[in-house]
């Protein structure tokens, strides 16, 4: 219902447990045996063929299939054992055909993992990237255009983040890169560069889970996705550009529904996610690499676009390696001495195979969250939803229980016949999979819905969702407390609504009523207070009550006071009890209160106050007030 | 994985249970049932001081449902002046069906160290009926439930025990002779299915 703009999510192989993922940094044994391979394959192209290739081949395939296929893609969702058994037939079927081990085209010839013609084609795999160059700047503009607060985009704007040594700058806008402004630099010395810098913080959690919603979201034009550092995201389009008409409008098309939600994007598409990587950052507009051009497209790039990091780029600048194509025609075999114990992020020799299709680099795309919805398709319009809703509430919680979650809220909605929509929502303070707990949730609330000439779907989707930690309780059989309450909870927060179910949560404040603060029982427990050294009251009326009272002036405890048309004789009384103003928080006219407990003629006990002092310039006479009635 | 709760009383394990408990002085008093207090006036606190001192905070949570004019009338609960180990799930609904109805799910919750109503009035819902169905309910699932009566009449109810408060002079202050020392309250029983009803003077322990 929700998801028909999304492309069904095919099965595919899950990366073996045993297989190393590709950016584990590659270990020194790995690469000594790498060279070892590299030379062994080119003595293998220079010997003579062997006599009977069948001999010599079948197992040799067999092993290779088995180290490739575990980091190989199957960009059609080919579940593995079939893709096996298909390989195999088609192996039995090329034994009759003499070949050799060799690959089948100069690409391969100094790979440290020989490639047979068997294997897929390394660079048949549609890998694009898409890079935000203004990720943060973008959500932050975003955020004040829907609040009305942006601010014109000639003024110069910089987003900072603490530093060790004050805030430095993280983000910039156009107008303030014009004015010298640049990201890593100190957010003093940039004002002292442009006065009139407007300097905000940057919100950098945000910008990632921000990023991370995006990554689910692009999977609308292709069902692989996956972030690629701070601001960028690859996407493994192989397959899915045609229904998009073609790669290059693909490329237009994401750009575009890109810039709706208001963020400047650079994208490329190649054959690797290393060269779709660096076009995208330093190639030109929305490029489209193809296979045979790679080497070709790729050379003039600079090696910054290697995926290297600070210092390797300096390295190779001095040794004069300044492009790709430099850097691809220097002999493999003294590049792979030179960088023998680099790490993967340092080494330009990896860098440079992953580019190339020789080192596989899968894309290891999250799967999509698990969503929990079920409908009923009805035959004929009906006005009740109520018969359908245990099936339903079974269904769904046999769902959550399959994966281990709880709902949170769950939302009932019917499509009425007349293209309406209705919904009602229900919460729960503990995440719960009771089917019989979330029905009880929607009594009385059914009546509310408008079923107009009737509905024919009705869906219940658990939209909030939480993992449910299964609980031991006692083994003689007591009681599970908490779930009883939450229940409780829940039952009477669906019919009075959650603002009214309350749990204390006291405020450290001085002022009786601030004292009393409530939160909705559904939240998280908050802080509790130590109990109150002075007496103080078991009910508080709120607002206090407006009282006439005789008193000595200016500051005698009272003798009578007439409340709600009562006059009450003033037996004893203890006090006063000086509470002040608020200087932090109180306007500042506010009067202090001074608080008596008073006992009257009939026993009753109250707590009077009177606000300021005649005479404190505050005001005229001093107002009383009963706010406490006592034990 | 979650173990069941105690199944909620009979008629029968109720009728024993007090059968053997019959003779016994004080222990039928403190079988969770309903109780209903009437407060003397609509600003006395002795009603309410009366039902906290019987109240045990280490039971559980206490559900506190309160009607409006109750709350408007007679202020709302103040949690400095509590006890603080007790612990408050306050509810606040606009009319007293509501609060029946709200003590009654809380009665079905044997979690809960009590529940208490404050119904302001006679409203017509509160009759035999609806106090019987607190009373077996409570009774049922052992959960004391309190009904605190304000600017109301003792009509017919099904409660088990039936007080009137009203505050007596405090005892006097040791320190401070202006002052007022120890709450005392007049404590009048006028019905009691298993007790004498009788006239105290009590005062909080």
């Amino acid at each position: 219902m929700r998801g028909e703009d999304k492309l069904p999510v095919l099965p595919f192989p899950a990366p073996n447990a045993s297989h190393t993922p590709p950016d584990t940094p590659i270990k020194a044994t790995d690469t000594a045996d790498m060279l070892a391979h590299a030379i062994e394959a080119l003595q293998r192209a220079m010997a003579p063929k062997p006599a009977d290739p069948r001999a010599g081949d079948v197992p040799a395939q067999g092993d290779g299939r088995d180290c490739v296929e575990e980091d190989s893609f199957t960009p059609v969702g080919e579940p593995r054992w079939r893709g096996a058994a298909s390989r195999r037939q088609t192996d039995s079927a090329k034994t009759s055909t003499p070949k050799t081990g060799t690959p089948k085209d100069g690409r391969m010839d100094v790979a440290s993992r020989a490639f047979t013609p068997t294997d897929k084609d390394p660079l048949a795999r549609r890998i694009t990237a898409l890079h935000f160059p203004r990720l943060t700047i973008n959500r932050w503009q975003r955020h004040m255009d829907r609040t009305g607060q942006a601010p014109p985009p000639e003024i110069p704007i910089a987003l900072a983040v603490e530093g060790s040594h004050g805030p430095v700058v993280h983000a910039t806008n156009r107008a303030a890169d014009q004015t010298g402004v640049h990201i890593g630099a100190r957010v003093v010395d940039m004002r002292a560069l442009c006065p009139e810098l407007q300097v905000e913080f940057a919100d950098v959690g945000g910008d990632q889970a921000a990023l991370k919603r995006l990554m689910l979201w692009v999977r609308r034009w292709c069902p692989w996705s996956a972030l690629d550092g701070p601001n960028g995201l690859i996407l493994d389009t192989t397959g899915s550009d045609h229904l998009w008409g073609g790669e290059a409008a693909m490329l237009r098309e994401i750009e575009g529904k890109l810039s709706t939600l208001g963020l400047e994007t650079d994208l490329a598409t190649a054959p690797t996610h290393g060269a779709a990587w660096a076009l995208s950052r330093f190639g030109g507009v929305r490029e489209v690499c193809l296979a045979d051009e790679l080497a070709q497209r790729t050379a003039p790039l600079p090696t910054a676009a290697l995926r290297l990091q600070g210092d390797t780029v300096l390295l190779l600048k001095r040794l004069g390696l300044k492009t790709v194509g430099a850097l691809a025609d220097v002999p493999r075999l003294s590049l792979a001495r030179r960088f023998q114990r680099a790490e993967l992020g340092q080494n330009p020799l990896l860098r440079l195979d992953q580019m190339m299709g020789r080192m596989g680099e899968p894309l290891q795309s999250p799967d999509d969250p698990p969503r929990f919805s079920v409908q009923s398709n009805l035959a004929e319009p009906v006005l009740d939803p109520e018969p359908h809703m245990p099936d339903m509430a079974k269904e769904l919680c046999a769902g959550l229980h399959a994966q281990g979650c709880g709902a949170r809220r769950v939302t009932l909605t019917i499509y009425r016949t007349d293209g309406d929509v209705d919904r009602i929502s229900v919460a729960t303070s503990q995440a719960s999979r009771d089917p019989a707990h979330i029905l009880r949730l929607f009594d009385g609330k059914l009546e509310r819905l408008n079923p107009g000439f009737g509905f024919d779907l009705i869906t219940l989707d658990a939209s909030v969702v939480e993992h449910v930690q299964r609980v031991q309780t006692r083994i003689e059989g007591g009681t599970d407390g908490g779930a009883e309450l939450a229940h409780l909870i829940d039952r009477l927060s669906a019919k009075f609504g959650a603002e009214n179910i309350r749990r204390p949560a006291p405020r450290d404040s001085h002022v009786p009523e601030r004292r009393e603060g409530w939160q909705a029982a559904m939240a998280p427990d908050g802080a509790s207070l130590p109990a109150h050294t002075r007496p103080r009251p078991l009910r508080l009326l709120q607002p206090p009550e407006d009282i006439r009272v005789l008193y000595a002036v200016p500051e005698g405890p009272p003798a009578q006071f007439m409340w709600r048309r009562l006059t009450h004789k003033v037996v004893r009384f203890e006090g006063p009890e000086r509470i002040a103003p608020e200087w932090w928080r109180d306007r500042p006219g506010t009067r202090l209160r001074d608080y008596y407990r008073i006992e009257d003629q009939n026993g009753c006990r109250y707590w009077l106050f009177r606000e300021g002092i005649a005479g404190d310039g505050r005001g005229g006479a001093p107002r009383w007030c009963v706010q406490g009635i006592f034990a | 994985m979650r173990s069941a709760l105690p199944p909620p009383k009979s008629a029968t394990d109720l009728l024993m249970q007090r059968a053997e408990t019959a003779g016994r002085k004080g222990e039928a008093d403190a079988q969770p049932t309903l109780r209903e207090v009437f407060s003397e006036t609509v600003t006395d606190g002795a009603a309410l001081a009366f039902m906290l001192a019987q109240l045990n905070p280490a039971k559980g949570p206490v559900l506190w449902v309160s009607d409006r004019l109750s709350r408007r009338e007679a202020g709302v609960i103040c949690m400095a002046g509590l006890d603080p180990k007790i612990d408050i799930l306050r509810v606040d609904v606009s009319r007293s069906v509501d609060v029946l109805w709200a003590m009654e799910q809380g009665l079905g919750c044997a979690t809960l160290g009590a529940v208490v109503g404050e119904v302001w009035g006679d409203p017509p819902a509160l009759d035999f009926t609806a106090s019987k169905r607190l009373a077996l309910r409570s009774e049922a699932h052992a959960v004391p439930a309190w009904l605190i009566r304000r600017a109301g009449h003792a009509n017919l109810s099904a409660a088990r025990a039936r007080w009137r408060l009203s505050s007596l002079a405090s005892l006097p202050n040791a320190d401070d002779m202006h002052a007022p020392g120890q709450p005392l309250w007049h404590a009048h029983l006028f019905r009691s299915r298993w007790g004498t009803p009788g006239d105290w003077v009590a005062r909080a322990r």
